[in-house]
């Protein structure tokens, strides 16, 4: 390579395939995603453009840089099927048998199918009547859809109905951050995308299913350590304003323990820009099943506890346990 | 062939204004990125540390460090680097060195709008490109008045055979604006829609810290190595594989493991990255070659000193960014310290210190005095180095241990960040350090300008003063 404009062109050929190849590219294929729908149940739209308090909260985001300390993608390692009991139909001693069956055959060949509820032979009518409760409940897990599928056909031969469900599996999803991968949809109609590349702190991608509190997160982000003990979270004090008592206290006023209430006299008002940062985060959730990240186990009736968890549960919050048990 | 080639010295003398300015504002910003990392690291000392100050806030301080560092110091002071080799390299003067100059201003204009933008939190969310639209261009345009009279300085050549730095340089200079004015463009100015934003910035970075660090890094390496061992290039050859792999596959790298696109995204990253294993191989072996193996070399000069350091940071931070083509690996090593360190590596390890190496000949040349203090200059690379290593070590295991934690979803959370604070706190030694070396370097260089200028002052008042004879005073 002795001549100059050799140089240039090899310059430029390599740079021009690395620009077709992750700029045009990427634009053509994701840059043009419309809003799509849910798989499976009701099929609604989705994603739905964040409220108008929660975009002025993704600039809040932005500014002050949440990102370098709190990634906004959950990855997973894979799915698995559970073998989920609907309704048990008429003939109970039937599908009881079938249950021991199958949980037999678990014992037998663990890398098949693994038991996720406990299943003693030799059971009494009081255990079968437990067996049975808080229908629709996953009692098999397999990793194969031969065995799931087979499994269920067992117990769908007696008069009961079997279900597959397809659990996707990870240690992010196991700490409850999130029921699914988080693919490109989910981050549609944001601008900019932050997913971020540090987990200093927890990730964010489902911080609005977890900490669905307004309040839970204003107070968090005044004094991180009243809400998590040992949080190395800095305060965001700038968010807030420190206000003389009037002749009555503010509606949004923060309550806050003793050790970091403001003094008598004072109260702690959020400033616009902590309301808006904390209507963004309770926004953050995505857990939709979609095509290219199905997901068919149902919905956790309230926050699952997880890493970070409220120390003091907010009233929407219940015990419910966690949705995706670690995987075997 | 050479045709009538230009003396050595007037060569230097053409390029002096704009390097000092190009060399000088590197060395401050380099300082004032270095006080920002520290407020960053300090933070994980006691989080409410300068808390209450919106502008210092931690998400805030640590983007502007990093900014001054990569767009304060490294383009400036790859740029003056790669004009004075342009120049030397092809025998000729620095085309229009005034234009040059009024670029590095501008460019530095631009800078300074950035980190402010950054602190006052206009900063736009893209790592790597923080900086706001409005100084994005005005830098843009800076970079574009200096390199267009660098690149008619390579067109101007007397020595029309090319080194192979020449290959390096020429094809850095206008890497920069096409990769800068695609990000700006479609990041900034008309975004685009989603999660391609990710993908460019991500694409973004890698050009930038991968490819344009290398591609300069590696001219100067080149260029410096041979002349300052006194011994030929081991092969032009290996040099030209090195080319190719470090243009071809380290633009392609930039999506990570785990990125929610497509997956055929970081597939042909990771393919891109552990090809990338070439390029160090090709490196190692040219410069293996070309010091015939005897280490002892690299103290015959003191620049060769921080040029060793950074060849062989360069090959660990590669060995490390090969490794991450394996999913086992980055699996483990995504969203942790371990980034951070590599990073850091290869922008401070790697391209700063042949940068430093590099000012280190080059200065004293173009201003033909000597610098004031080689034992500072000798302090400068120890301390630096020492700063280096207690930074990337502690971050680099204390990041394998956070990834090892993290795969392990029965430890709360707490625990494993509690886990990397140990290694966080050590590694602030390191940024102390850093500082301190960015002190003396900024020191020695501003000590050097200081003594020249006084220099011609004086011969100025001299000439300016001196008596006239009465004889000759008369008819």
């Amino acid at each position: 390579m002795n001549y100059g404009p050799l140089v240039f062109l090899a310059a430029f050929f390599a740079l021009a395939s690395s620009w077709c190849g992750f700029v045009l590219t990427p634009q053509l294929q994701i840059g043009h995603l419309q809003q799509t729908n849910t798989v499976g149940g009701a099929g609604v739209a989705y994603p739905i453009a964040r409220p108008g308090l929660a975009r002025q909260g993704l600039d809040v985001y932005r500014a002050n840089g949440c990102a370098y300390c709190h990634s906004q993608q959950v990855g997973q390692t894979g799915s698995v099927l559970d073998i989920a009991l609907m309704d048990a139909g008429t003939n109970q001693a039937a599908i009881i048998a079938a249950l021991f069956k199958l949980a037999e055959s678990a014992t037998n060949q663990p890398s098949a199918l693994t038991m996720l509820t406990p299943l003693q032979p030799g059971a009494s009518n009081a255990t079968t009547e437990s067996i049975l409760a808080g229908l629709p409940k996953a009692f098999f897990r397999s990793t194969t859809r031969e065995a799931a599928n087979a499994a269920a056909k067992t117990l769908n031969s007696t008069s009961a109905k079997a279900q597959l469900w397809v659990v996707p599996v990870g240690p992010d999803l196991t700490r409850g951050w999130g029921r699914r991968r988080t693919v490109a949809e989910d981050y549609l109609y944001d601008a900019p995308v932050m997913p971020g590349s540090q987990r200093v702190g927890p990730d964010l991608a489902n911080v609005g299913t977890r900490l669905p509190d307004a309040n839970w997160h204003l107070a968090h982000l005044y004094a991180p350590r009243i809400e998590a003990k040992a949080s190395t979270m800095p305060p965001y004090r700038f968010l807030f304003e420190k206000r003389k008592l009037g002749r009555r206290p503010s509606p949004d006023a923060l309550s806050l323990p003793g050790d970091f209430s403001p003094g008598a006299g004072y109260e702690i008002v959020p400033k616009p820009a902590a309301k808006a940062l904390a209507a963004y985060l309770i926004s953050l959730r995505a857990d939709a099943p979609l095509f290219d990240a199905p997901i068919s186990v149902p919905a956790p009736a309230g926050a699952p506890a997880s890493t970070n968890a409220p120390a003091v549960a907010g009233a929407t919050s219940t015990n419910a346990p966690p949705t995706n048990p670690p995987a075997k | 062939m050479i045709c009538s080639a230009v003396e050595p010295a007037q060569i230097d003398a053409s390029c002096r204004l704009p390097l000092v300015v190009l060399f000088l504002s590197a060395a401050v910003w380099l300082l004032i990125g270095s006080a920002f990392a520290l407020i960053a690291s300090l933070k994980f000392h006691a989080p409410g540390f300068l808390a209450d100050c919106a502008w210092l806030t931690y998400g805030r301080v640590r983007p502007a460090g990093l900014n001054c560092m990569l767009y304060g110091f490294c383009l400036p002071a790859g740029l003056g680097v790669a004009l004075w080799l342009l120049a030397r390299l092809g025998r000729t003067r620095l085309a229009l060195p005034g234009l040059i100059t009024v670029g590095a201003l501008c460019w530095n204009l631009g800078v300074a709008a950035g980190v402010w933008g950054i602190l006052a939190g206009a900063g736009t969310g893209f790592e790597n490109l923080e900086m706001p639209s409005y100084a994005a261009w005005l830098m843009l345009l800076g970079y574009l008045m200096s390199v267009v009279w660098g690149a008619l300085t390579f067109h101007q050549r007397r020595e029309r055979q090319l080194f192979v730095s020449q290959w390096f340089l020429f094809a850095a200079l206008f890497w920069f604006p096409w990769i800068y004015s695609t990000a700006d463009l479609l990041l900034l100015t008309v975004r685009v829609r989603g999660m391609a934003q990710a993908v460019i910035a991500w694409w973004y970075s890698e050009n930038l810290l991968v490819v344009w660090l290398g591609l300069v890094g590696l001219g100067a390496v080149f260029y410096f190595l041979p002349k300052l061992t006194g011994r030929d290039l081991h092969s032009r050859y290996l040099a030209l594989l090195a080319f190719w792999m470090l243009i071809l596959f380290g633009s392609w790298g930039g999506v990570p493991e785990s990125a929610p696109v497509p997956a055929w995204m970081p597939v042909s990253s990771a393919i891109a990255r552990g090809l990338g294993f070439i390029l160090i191989v090709a490196v190692v072996l040219n410069v293996h070659g070309t010091l015939e193996g005897k280490c002892s070399r690299l103290f015959a000069h003191p620049s060769l000193r921080f040029i060793g350091f950074g060849v062989v940071a360069f090959i660990l931070g590669g060995l490390a960014s090969a490794a991450s083509a394996f999913p086992e690996v980055s699996q483990i090593t995504q969203f942790t310290w371990f980034t951070v360190a590599k990073g850091v590596l290869n922008c401070y390890g790697f391209f700063a210190m042949v940068m430093f190496g590099a000012v280190y000949y080059i200065v004293p040349r173009v201003m033909g005095t000597e610098f004031p203090s080689p034992k500072l200059a000798c302090a400068h690379f120890w301390t630096t180095a020492a700063g280096i290593v207690l930074f990337v070590v502690p971050l680099a295991a204390g990041g394998i241990a956070q990834g090892l934690r993290l795969q392990h979803a029965s430890l709360p959370f707490n625990d494993v960040t509690h886990g990397t604070l140990p290694f966080l706190r050590t590694s602030t030694t390191g940024d102390l350090l850093i500082a301190l070396g960015n002190l003396m370097f900024l020191g020695n260089l501003t000590g050097l300008v200081i003594r020249f200028y006084r220099a011609r002052a004086v011969s100025a008042w001299a000439a300016a003063t001196v008596e006239i004879e009465p004889a000759e005073a008369r008819p």
